[in-house]
């Protein structure tokens, strides 16, 4: 039976790790999340500035090059070189940040709720604005109220390019008359679909449509990127969703519609809906039902607190069954690995961009989850058994078998790796597996390929 | 404020994503074990694609000759001149190296199709439907398959390369207990002997790691067996070393590599291939989006046919998509989510040169809630009907199981 130490770190963490300990419990686990924000700051994502003032320079270089303006087509290879020193930089540090971080559990509510408010950089040229998504919007909101983290979401300029909302504007608003722009709905039925409500909650085209009129003005200044409430957008008239009424004139309507949002996040279809996820993202495909209504509950009681929620996670038996119910995404997957091998500090940095090709990128495509490429806003799926299918399988082994020798100067022996690894968590037939490997490579590829590696 | 404005019990996606899809691949079959009845499924074809995102059938089967369109859209007439098909309508200029095709009558369309889903425009919960296969206008959970699979069930005398996922996409459309195969053209695996021993014996209480990793072994070895085998006509497109991480980083003419593994495997044991297309959602700026989408389906498409040989003429290829888009383009150069749609056909054994279906026009009065373009017929008839015809299986059986609550009408004639 596995301690509830190991179920901490392979559950809830990043896995376990040779040089730092495993949280003993849920009372730890939390303490760790109250901690100041230590892995963001050894390990920043992109500057968002930069992101755009590169971003600007492509478009720039581009027309000059169009222009036969001397030099541009060099100024614009250079850019681009630039755009990708950053961006592998980005995802170096994220990598980092659950390979050498203290808490797994901020590393994995990350990824957990940058995969609820999926976005993707469909811009080549800013293509790192996921990272910074993931910086300024979710990373510091995670551990208060869900309604701040949706606010800060649906306000974020990464957001708002990635759902069309940018150019939807009033049909009849000022800038919807003189430039015959109109509405886009798609940022107005995701949040209802995916972020807040859930599918199945009982809102209507009409809903969907009163939204989209209302989310009007929330758009960007194309100059720095920031975002910008422009009420030049928005339609001049009164919304009602699910049966309250949003009016005013447009230059209040950003505070109406942060009225709407805090009225979404407090629903109890929301509550359900986001109690659920967070369960089948970190227990089970299927949780305990007691375990998902003790989570409702929670958030209800204290008004969408995500820590209130977390805590009546890990206060729930049912968390701490023993682990094996869910599979490790790729990326999680790709992050345990490295944290169990623990490679010295300055190698993953160090990484040239062919090697993180190698390493990390063309093996996360392999495994089905390339990086901050997910099919749709509803971002990547938790059935366990999608992510097993057979080349998606063979995707994790090849990266076992020959990935850590690559990184590491001296492999360890398989026999004390598999302790490292999965501790108490081990089966006797990967224990078994690592005795009889016939070399470390093998050994301690076996190791990360074990079903015991793989899930969690 | 009351709840009885949302009166959902809880997420119904969510628990037809998570607690649905136990069984995978062929988990549920012994290992490995290649099983030929004395019935074949025969010689015919069928390529499913799936067309995820929300495919916009106006745009790509224009019907210019219904005097209402025009005015729904500035963006169609902005994209380009369409190509005169048939009756009131044309096709979306970016389907022009299809065009041969359809003069030899191996390209079709279906038009005013939809699934049964009606009303929420989720794409999520559309795509599940449509690979279901079920009959309701919401997700049904008592059904834990897809329609390729409840086809197959049926189907005597399968092996385990009957059907086959090409990719790493999740295809939901073949989930369930009949045995099929799943791999991606640039997929490896390379173990030594010992490797292999050791890895078996460590997933053998595990059945979802053991038969995916048998699988894949097995695989592997068949093709290093038989490279030339694999190899298709498209000089090895699948021994690219890296996956493709970016869509549309293949040029215009290239071969695509999906569609060329998929061919490789038909031109041997496999008789039901399917994988998806994804990115149709065209929101905004949908020139570009049907540019890029367009030329992935006609690559598709080409490849097939090119790489099958005369194998071509006993193929049918249809492409569904979940839902189809408003009428009215919106305020973006885009479409929203919407409700009837057009599907495609290809292929040597179809009878192309046609427009099916039949059209409701595009009065307001006569849309889908004065919005959508109303869907004439269930898209799961077509699909039967291709079954029907091409593996003799019974009208009763596609209308009850592999399609429940199917009313598949009368034969539109689709296939030669």
């Amino acid at each position: 039976m596995p301690s509830n130490a190991t179920i901490a770190a392979i559950r809830f963490g990043c896995g376990l790790s040779p040089q730092a300990p495993a949280p003993a419990d849920a009372a730890a686990i939390l303490a760790g999340l109250a901690d100041p924000d230590q892995a963001l700051a050894d390990f920043p994502g992109p500057d968002p500035q930069q992101v755009w003032a590169l971003g600007h320079q492509v478009t720039e270089h581009n027309r000059d090059a169009r222009a036969s303006v001397p030099g541009a087509a060099e100024a614009l290879k250079e850019t681009r070189r630039q755009i990708n020193v950053m961006n592998d930089a980005a995802l170096l540090n994220f990598v980092q940040r659950g390979v050498y971080g203290a808490s797994g559990f901020r590393e994995r509510l990350q990824d957990f709720w940058t995969n609820h408010f999926t976005v993707v950089g469909k811009l080549a040229r800013v293509k790192a604005i996921p990272s910074v998504f993931a910086d300024q919007a979710i990373r510091p909101h995670m551990t208060g109220r869900f309604t701040d983290l949706l606010t800060a979401v649906v306000t974020h300029p990464a957001m708002l390019i990635y759902l069309d909302q940018i150019t939807s504007s009033g049909p009849q608003s000022r800038a919807g008359e003189r430039q015959k722009r109109g509405l886009n709905e798609n940022l107005a039925r995701e949040v209802l679909e995916l972020h807040t409500l859930g599918v199945g909650a009982g809102y209507s085209q009409t809903d969907v449509r009163q939204f989209a009129y209302l989310l009007t003005g929330l758009t960007l200044d194309n100059k720095d990127g920031q975002f910008r409430f422009n009420p030049n957008m928005v339609e001049p008239s009164a919304e009602t969703l699910l049966g309250k009424t949003y009016g005013g004139p447009p230059k209040d309507k950003l505070a109406q519609i942060n009225r709407a949002l805090d009225d979404i996040a407090l629903r109890p279809e929301t509550a359900q809906h986001i109690a659920t996820k967070i369960a089948v993202h970190f227990v089970a495909d299927t949780p305990d039902p007691g375990l998902v209504q003790a989570m409702t509950a929670a958030y209800r009681r204290s008004g969408g607190d995500l820590t209130a929620v977390y805590s009546a996670m890990l206060d729930h038996p049912a968390a701490w069954a023993p682990p094996g119910a869910k599979v490790r995404m790729p990326f999680d997957y790709i992050v345990a690995a490295l944290r169990a091998l623990a490679p010295p500090r300055n190698t993953l940095a160090a990484l040239r961009p062919q090697q993180i090709q190698r390493f990390v990128l063309t093996p996360l495509a392999g495994m089905g989850q390339p990086f901050q490429q997910a099919p749709g806003p509803n971002g990547w799926h938790e059935d366990s058994a999608g992510w097993v299918t057979p080349p998606l399988l063979a995707a994790r082994i090849q990266w076992a078998m020959a990935v850590p020798q690559q990184l590491l100067p001296d492999l360890p022996d398989p026999r004390e790796f598999v302790q490292v690894a999965l501790a108490d968590a081990a089966s006797q037939t990967v224990i078994d597996a690592a005795r009889q490997a016939e070399n470390r490579r093998e050994g301690v590829g076996l190791v990360l390929a074990s079903n015991d590696f793989n899930r969690r | 404020m009351t709840d009885s404005v949302l009166s959902a019990p809880l997420s119904r996606r969510l628990f037809l994503k998570t607690g649905a899809l136990v069984g995978c691949s062929i988990a549920a079959q012994p290992l490995m074990t290649t099983v030929t009845f004395a019935a074949a499924p025969g010689e015919n074809r069928l390529v499913v694609l799936i067309l995820r995102g929300a495919m916009d059938g106006l745009d790509v089967v224009r019907p210019v000759g219904d005097p209402a369109f025009a005015g729904y859209r500035n963006l169609t007439l902005q994209a380009g001149a369409a190509l005169p098909l048939t009756g009131i309508y044309a096709a979306h200029p970016d389907l022009a190296p299809l065009m041969p095709l359809w003069a030899k009558g191996e390209l079709a369309f279906a038009h005013a199709v939809s699934t049964p889903y009606r009303d929420k425009r989720s794409h999520f919960d559309g795509q599940d439907i449509l690979e279901a296969g079920t009959g309701r206008d919401v997700p049904d959970l008592t059904v834990k398959d897809g329609w390729l699979n409840r086809m197959l069930q049926a189907m005597p005398g399968l092996s385990s390369e009957t059907a086959f996922a090409v990719g790493r996409d999740e295809m939901k459309v073949i989930l369930g207990r009949a045995p099929y195969a799943s791999w991606a053209p640039d997929a490896r695996l390379q173990l030594s002997s010992q490797g292999r021993r050791l890895l078996a014996r460590m997933y053998q209480d595990d059945p979802m790691f053991r038969s995916s990793a048998a699988e894949a072994i097995a695989l592997t070895d068949q093709m290093a067996a038989a490279p030339a085998a694999m190899g298709g006509g498209s000089d090895g497109m699948m021994m690219a070393a890296a996956p493709a991480t970016a869509p549309g980083a293949a040029t215009d003419t290239a071969p695509d590599p999906l569609a060329a593994f998929a061919a490789s495997r038909l031109k041997g044991d496999t008789r039901i291939a399917t994988f998806s297309i994804s990115g149709w959602d065209s929101h905004a700026a949908q020139a570009g989006v049907l540019k890029r989408e367009l030329g992935a389906l006609c690559r598709t498409i080409l490849t097939l046919k090119d790489d099958l040989g005369p194998v071509w003429g006993k193929t049918t290829v249809i492409a569904m998509t979940e839902f189809g888009r408003t009428a009215k383009e919106n305020g973006t150069g885009g479409t929203d989510h919407g409700t009837g749609g057009a599907m495609l056909m290809a292929g040597g054994a179809i009878r192309g040169g046609k427009v099916y279906g039949r059209w409701p026009g595009l009065d307001e009065a006569a849309l889908y809630e004065r919005r959508d373009l109303m869907p004439t017929a269930d898209v799961r008839a077509y699909a039967a009907w291709a079954m029907r015809g091409m593996y003799g299986l019974d009208k009763g059986l596609l209308e009850k199981t592999v399609f429940p609550g199917l009313d598949m009408g009368t034969d539109p004639g689709i296939l030669a």
